[in-house]
């Protein structure tokens, strides 16, 4: 397929009908839930999400053990993740998503290692228990870590090994490491979001509030659902700790034990990706009175609400003007960058379909750059990440989220502590302060634009193929098929091995890497001299 | 350092494997499909596994790879896959039109134990394989082997498709084993220079070493096609090029359609592409051709005049069995010393055949299949070498003990190169002593003092 002329407008009614007109009947049925149109409508339109994804439709997602393993423990530098089954599932989560940390020259860091019991079929017929069991110990033995976390793959579930009861024992065995498992095999759930609950579940359960000495700090947040892809985390830690912010723990880029189990102690938490991590905000809040606020550090004019929010929630004035100088400063720098590629990135069109909160928050990045998303849509997101928490009453539990553990918490008869008094929250709310709040990604899209959830090759192929747009943005699967039609990708996922691309700094490499994308010669060399001007008229008179 | 918590002393292990020398068996199936024209790889499991394929496949070739998954819930875990399967064979059939479904089996759909045939056959009934289309499949339980044992099965899964007329077609059936696009390419060059009309399956090159031209197939024009399977049967002998790789596909044809076969190592370096060109000279009855002989002779040139570089260095390397062996046999060849050698992949015939090859040298020689990359780091901390060679992962060893690296095997993340230019054949050995001696000598002109800094070779 190659991309013809741009068309004549197509309507967004058009597109999805386009993209539905393959399908056999069943299909098509079924996807045009997830294909829906933003008719700028005061209530975002409802669509279909976190459902199951059809066999044999190319999909983007990936499955609970990524989500858990991969995404949310990844960055886990101190803590061994030993993964309990046969050798790939631990193989492919080795490295692979550019999660950067700094242990310091002597701190523990087990992030460039890959444990894996490396199961064999006579586990798989006898149980896998023993091995797992023995598999502890010499971890233990060999490198007496803090904490060692167990992930079950597939496998496992299936045959039955009870991962938490050898946990249990080795915790009590050792003494001096806390080991703790998780129950995240791949076939749970519908996308890697039941991984991301999982693994929010048990690390609430065996690490925060283990301990009790906190860094010390006025004005203390804990950073959740922020990964440190690319150095993101590094980025927004500088311009917190500019303004004079201490973040106790960020869930759980660049983080360490220590941070996960000192995290009751701050008095704020901000929700970065709000998919992977609101189970945790929830919990700390109702657990030990800590209120959480959204926020994104994605894009210059995300990073300053955020810090204003911050500001606005510990009410503080010489924290106030701080963050505003800090804004002031750092903002020079963005708007010079943005100065700069404005004349070429102005007008240009993105689609992003990308992750749980990235299709979202990087539309900010694009519209800072005078550019417009025409479609986008998530991986793995469920409804409240397009429509907003208002939806949440109304979500139907279904069978594949089930079964997807829900931890019960209750206030901390010790730990206990209201940050802030229902006075004093109803006072902030009358200022229009909002705390647990996502309006989610479709209130912020234009209207006419198109949403679609859990993308398929065929889909992104169309789409590209009807409204060629200048850019798209996904992951490394889909990058290549898309750039061989000769239009640029930028995976969100890793960001191509470049940034950071949140706070002021990240913002500033963003615009650069975007310009350098739709400035670059390289588009221009796909067809040879003779293809454009195939026809000889004469024959060619040497002189 | 990065493997800050390696330590020197060897502890003996049972239990946990740490930096894997080997991944899980679908991998290497999805690889080999791709090396059939018009085929669709599909895995049968979680759509974890196929994502992270797919990812991994991606990142190694910067090409587009398409597969498809069944996407098993908790519901199909249960139940059993077969009615994901059919509905995705379905799907696949009306949405992205292939030649081939290329099945391959994962952990989960094998402990659970689905029949692949028997839903295969089902689909089959069911009218919903179109005429002309095939389903294949291979079983690949990830807790069995390795990466390289699924990369087998596939391409033995493909010798199902062969069929024996009982007239010869004169063609010789060669499966190059897990090596890269340009590999199987050179390959095919080489049987064109000697005038041997080949079947080479699987064979990924126009696939995923594919032009940047505005356009996107799908299914491009290289690999092996449906009808060239089917004539594999027919064909006069098959070259089975290393033997975790590629045998049990040459030996299915052999029992199936009586197609004799031969079992080499994958030509890498002098030796092994001396005995692969004479095998296809015998076996096909020709002579060989004159630019085939100065290939050679440009090789053993270059061996010649480069000599003194590798003389008795020390080589750590990390692969799979079938690329050590040739490789181990190529360095012990230019005098280099192999002294450890790993494979996470099962079999002490591995371990047997690196230590006939390396008899010779005089000093102690670890080698270990069903090792990991941990036990490597911890013998190279042992007794250090001047070069380690590996695949992308050998590169924090290769940082923190300062170790020149070749990149080398799969898979390769943060370099290019083996998509386009060949290791195999003699070829593909002068790439490879060139790579050796541009890392020996930069890391000589990095250390030299500046009294002995030297224009010259």
């Amino acid at each position: 397929m190659a991309i013809q002329n741009k068309p004549a407008q197509w309507t967004a009614a058009e597109v999805k009908e386009e993209l539905l007109k393959k399908y056999p009947p069943k299909v098509a049925r079924k996807r045009s839930h997830s294909i829906v149109i933003n008719e700028g409508a005061a209530e975002a339109p409802e669509i279909q999400a976190n459902v199951r994804t059809i066999p044999g439709v190319i999909t983007m997602r990936g499955c609970t053990y990524a989500g858990c393993k991969g995404v949310i423990m990844g960055p886990t530098r101190d803590i061994v993740n030993l993964v309990h089954g046969p050798i790939g599932c631990s193989f492919y989560a080795w490295l692979t998503r550019r999660n950067q940390t700094d242990p310091g020259p002597d701190g523990e860091n087990y992030m460039p290692y890959a444990f894996s019991t490396d199961m064999q079929d006579s586990d798989i017929i006898f149980g896998g228990e023993k091995k797992l069991k023995a598999a502890v110990q010499e971890v233990y033995d060999l490198l007496h870590p803090k904490a060692i976390a167990i992930f079950a793959t597939c496998p496992v579930g299936l045959i039955g090994d009870d991962i938490h009861a050898v946990a249990r024992e080795m915790k009590e065995k050792f003494g001096d490491c806390n080991v703790f498992a998780f129950s995240c095999e791949g076939y749970k759930g519908v996308s890697q979001s039941a991984g991301h609950h999982i693994a929010n579940n048990q690390v609430f359960k065996h690490l925060v509030g283990t301990e009790s000495n906190v860094k010390e700090g006025k004005y203390k947040i804990n950073l959740l659902g922020e990964y440190n892809i690319g150095g993101d985390e590094f980025e927004i830690n500088r311009v917190l700790k500019k303004c004079g912010i201490t973040n106790v723990a960020t869930f759980s880029g660049n983080s360490s034990y220590d941070q996960f189990c000192t995290a009751h102690l701050a008095d704020l938490s901000c929700v970065m990706c709000h998919r992977s991590i609101n189970y945790v905000a929830d919990m700390m809040e109702t657990k030990y009175g800590i209120p959480w606020i959204k926020v994104n550090f994605v894009g210059a004019e995300g990073t300053a609400k955020s810090l204003r929010k911050i500001g606005q929630y510990f009410g503080d004035k010489e924290l106030i003007d701080r963050i505003e100088e800090v804004i002031a400063e750092e903002m020079k720098a963005v708007e010079a960058a943005l100065a700069e590629v404005r004349p070429r990135t102005q007008g240009k069109t993105s689609m992003l379909f990308v992750g749980g909160s990235r299709a979202h928050h990087y539309q900010d990045l694009f519209h800072e750059m005078g550019m417009k998303t025409l479609a986008a849509g998530y991986e793995f997101a469920h409804r409240d990440d397009y429509e907003g928490r208002r939806v949440l009453p109304n979500l139907k539990v279904d069978a594949d989220s089930r079964n997807i553990e829900e931890i019960v918490v209750e206030a901390d008869p010790n730990e206990y502590r209201a940050r802030k008094s229902e006075d004093e929250k109803e006072k902030l709310g009358q200022a229009g302060f909002k705390f647990k709040d996502y309006e989610g990604m479709i209130p912020d899209m234009e209207k006419g634009s198109l949403i679609i959830d859990d993308l398929n090759q065929y889909e992104a192929e169309k789409l590209i193929e009807i409204i060629k747009p200048d850019i798209f943005c996904a992951g490394i699967k889909e990058k290549f098929s898309i750039q061989k039609l000769g239009i640029p990708m930028k995976q969100l996922h890793s960001y191509d091995y470049g940034g950071p691309y949140a706070g002021f700094k990240g913002a500033v490499n963003f615009y650069h890497e975007i310009d350098r994308l739709l400035s670059s010669r390289i588009w221009g060399y796909m067809k040879a001299p003779w293809q454009e001007n195939p026809e000889l008229s004469a024959t060619y008179v040497w002189e | 350092m990065l493997l800050r918590h390696t330590p020197k002393e060897v502890m003996d292990r049972h239990a946990v494997t740490i930096n894997p020398a080997k991944t899980c068996q679908p991998i290497g199936a999805m690889y080999a499909a791709l090396g059939i024209h018009g085929c669709l790889p599909h895995s049968h499991g979680s759509q974890g596994c196929c994502a992270y394929h797919r990812s991994a496949l991606t990142r190694h070739y910067k090409e587009p790879v398409s597969a498809s998954t069944s996407s098993f819930t908790e519901g199909a875990s249960v139940f059993g896959g077969q009615s994901n399967l059919l509905q995705a064979i379905e799907n696949i059939f009306t949405i992205y039109d292939p030649e081939v479904i290329a099945v391959h089996t994962t952990c989960l759909s094998e402990t659970i134990g689905d029949d692949i045939k028997q839903i295969r056959d089902k689909a089959s009934k069911q009218g919903l394989i179109p005429e002309g289309k095939h389903v294949i499949y291979c079983n690949t339980p990830s807790y069995v082997g390795s990466h390289v044992t699924g990369f087998s099965s596939m391409c033995k899964g493909m010798t199902e498709l062969s069929e024996s007329t009982g007239r010869k077609n004169g063609k010789v059936n060669v499966i190059p084993g897990w090596v890269e696009p340009s590999d199987m390419e050179e390959i095919k060059r080489l049987a064109g220079l000697m005038n041997v009309p080949i079947t080479l399956f699987p064979d990924t090159s126009g696939i995923l070493n594919g032009p940047l031209t505005g356009e996107y197939h799908m299914f491009p024009e290289g690999g092996v096609t449906v009808r060239e399977l089917i004539g594999a049967g027919d064909a006069i002998g098959t070259l089975a090029l290393g033997e975790w790789c590629s045998a049990d596909a040459a030996r299915n044809l052999d029992t199936k359609c009586k197609v004799p076969c031969k079992v080499l190592d994958i030509p890498f370096g002098l030796a092994a592409t001396d005995r692969f060109i004479d095998t296809l000279r015998t076996v096909a009855g020709t002579s060989v051709p004159d630019d085939v002989n100065r290939e050679r002779g440009q090789l053993v040139d270059m061996m010649s005049d480069t000599a003194q570089y590798y003389y008795h260095k020390k080589v750590a390397l990390c692969g799979d069995p079938d690329q050590l062996i040739s490789m181990v046999e190529f360095l012990v060849s230019i005098d280099m010393w192999p002294v450890h050698i790993v494979t996470g992949t099962p079999g002490k015939k591995f371990e047997k055949r690196i230590k006939e090859l390396t008899a010779g040298i005089p000093c102690e020689v670890n080698v270990r299949a069903a090792g990991d990359m941990f036990l490597l780091h911890q013998w190279i901390k042992n007794e250090p070498v001047d070069l380690l060679i590996s695949n992308t992962y050998g590169k924090y060893i290769a940082r923190d003990e300062d170790i020149p690296f070749l990149r080398f095997g799969f898979p390769i993340l943060v370099r290019v190169g083996h998509q386009y230019f060949p290791n195999v054949g003699y070829k593909g050995g002068l790439r490879l002593l060139e790579r050796i001696l541009g890392l020996l000598l930069d890391r000589k002109d990095r250390d030299d003092p500046e009294t002995t800094f030297e224009l010259t070779l």
